[in-house]
């Protein structure tokens, strides 16, 4: 394990884990994921919520094997490195509000992070404001965190609480193996699925599984984030997570030129609005968030999988994020923003200010 | 006796950040960092290589790890 270890964590390690999502992301939209949305943490994140019906969105319905498999594969990858490490009590009230406000902010823009680089490898330039507006959040992140912004210390805790996420995450499986989608079925036993729309789009349960763990393992060794990597070049100066981003970026592109995925322009991009302000207001929120919470949706899936109590709670304010965000008009679609998106943003922003503001370590 | 940086428990970036404030301020000497992951370990050990800073010894603790990086 010691020769593999060194080798994801080094530039080469990064490179090759980012080209991996790369290359299987939009493999996975061939196989019936909906559009440039071959792995994305905060859409399958919010199609989980609707498959356990927190929020009722009839398109956006399906209890995704992707966030499962994310979560497990990190948990196998950290247990066969000896790096499962049960911590929490570092400020889980603030990383539930990080994590629904960054879900609300995704869902304006409409995909978080990664599915901003998978929508621009597949020619969406809407997703360039939306890349613009994550930068702008994390530079914002980064001034608060020079002022001294921190969420403060996590504890050592029993290992059980370590297992807390993964043990959801494989009550989630085993329910979606004994409610499987029963054809032309909006509803099978308690879990909710959608007829139509991108929650009906989706490629075989075993395929999905498999390449998430396997990039759930990969992450977790090379320590893959998608803020990460402006976040360490904007505050650093260090590249070493953005040569990750860029392989993925760079590889989802050529996967996309080769299965034929790649249409370049603004207008009617697969589950994707050109009201470019708000693609990009809703990324500076999503980013921030993110920032202010130390990780990006997938990262934190990750650090839930090697036993982060703290990153489990960040995911499940995803969760409960995106309830709001359907259950309250502020998701956008792909006529354009929701009733209330704009006004949830600048909530989003106010209160991911005051957290950067007020949390801070005096020298 | 090396100055001290305490950053276990802290999570990304806050170790990094820590190292990064205390190069800065002491431009050469010993620091020993605080961490209790093997992340915090690598990068912080990658923070203090691209600041012209040697790793020169990492101990595990019960706790965590112990970096000792230096410049002469």
């Amino acid at each position: 394990m010691g020769q593999m270890k060194n080798f994801f964590g080094s530039r080469w390690g990064i490179i090759s884990v980012g080209a991996f999502i790369g290359v299987l992301a939009p493999l996975l939209q061939k196989l019936g994921n909906p559009g440039n949305m071959g792995v994305c943490v905060a859409c399958f994140e919010r199609d989980i919520a609707g498959a356990i019906g927190l929020h009722r969105a009839g398109v956006v319905q399906y209890l995704r094997p992707e966030i499962l498999g994310f979560v497990l594969g990190s948990l196998i990858a950290a247990y066969a490195s000896k790096e499962f490490r049960p911590r929490a009590g570092s400020a889980p009230i603030v990383r539930f509000v990080l994590g629904a406000f960054a879900m609300i902010g995704a869902l304006v823009f409409l995909g978080c992070p990664w599915r901003a680089m998978l929508r621009l490898s597949a020619g969406d330039w809407n997703a360039i404001l939306g890349l613009l507006g994550l930068i702008g959040g994390i530079w914002i992140g980064t001034l608060f965190l020079k002022g001294g912004y921190n969420l403060g210390r996590s504890q050592k805790t029993y290992t059980s609480v370590g297992w807390l996420m993964p043990l959801i995450m494989l009550g989630f499986l085993v329910l979606l193996f004994m409610f499987p989608q029963v054809k032309g079925e909006a509803k099978n036993g308690i879990l909710f699925y959608s007829t139509k729309g991108p929650g009906a789009m989706h490629a075989p349960i075993v395929i999905s599984l498999i390449v998430s763990l396997a990039i759930g393992f990969l992450a977790q060794r090379s320590r893959f984030c998608t803020m990460g990597a402006f976040r360490d070049l904007i505050l650093f100066r260090i590249p070493h997570l953005f040569y990750g981003v860029v392989a993925l970026i760079a590889f989802a592109f050529l996967t996309n030129l080769i299965l034929g995925q790649f249409h370049a322009g603004f207008a009617n991009q697969p589950v994707a609005h050109t009201m470019h302000l708000w693609n990009f207001s809703g990324m500076v929120l999503a980013g921030l968030a993110f920032c202010l919470a130390g990780g990006c949706p997938g990262r934190q899936l990750f650090l839930a999988g090697e036993g982060d109590g703290d990153a489990a709670v960040f995911v499940l304010g995803m969760i409960v994020g995106a309830a709001f965000a359907h259950n309250f008009s502020l998701a956008s679609s792909p006529r354009g923003v929701g009733p209330h998106g704009i006004a949830a943003v600048i909530i989003g922003l106010l209160v991911c200010s005051f957290i950067g503001l007020t949390m801070r370590q005096k020298a | 006796m090396p100055e001290i940086v305490d950053a276990s428990g802290l999570s990304c970036p806050q170790p990094v950040l820590m190292t990064l404030n205390r190069i800065k301020a002491l431009n050469k000497g010993e620091i020993e960092v605080l961490v209790d992951t093997e992340t915090s370990k690598e990068n912080v050990s990658r923070a203090a290589q691209s600041q012209g800073w040697e790793v020169a010894e990492v101990t595990e603790s019960a706790t965590g790890y112990r970096i000792l990086i230096k410049k002469g």
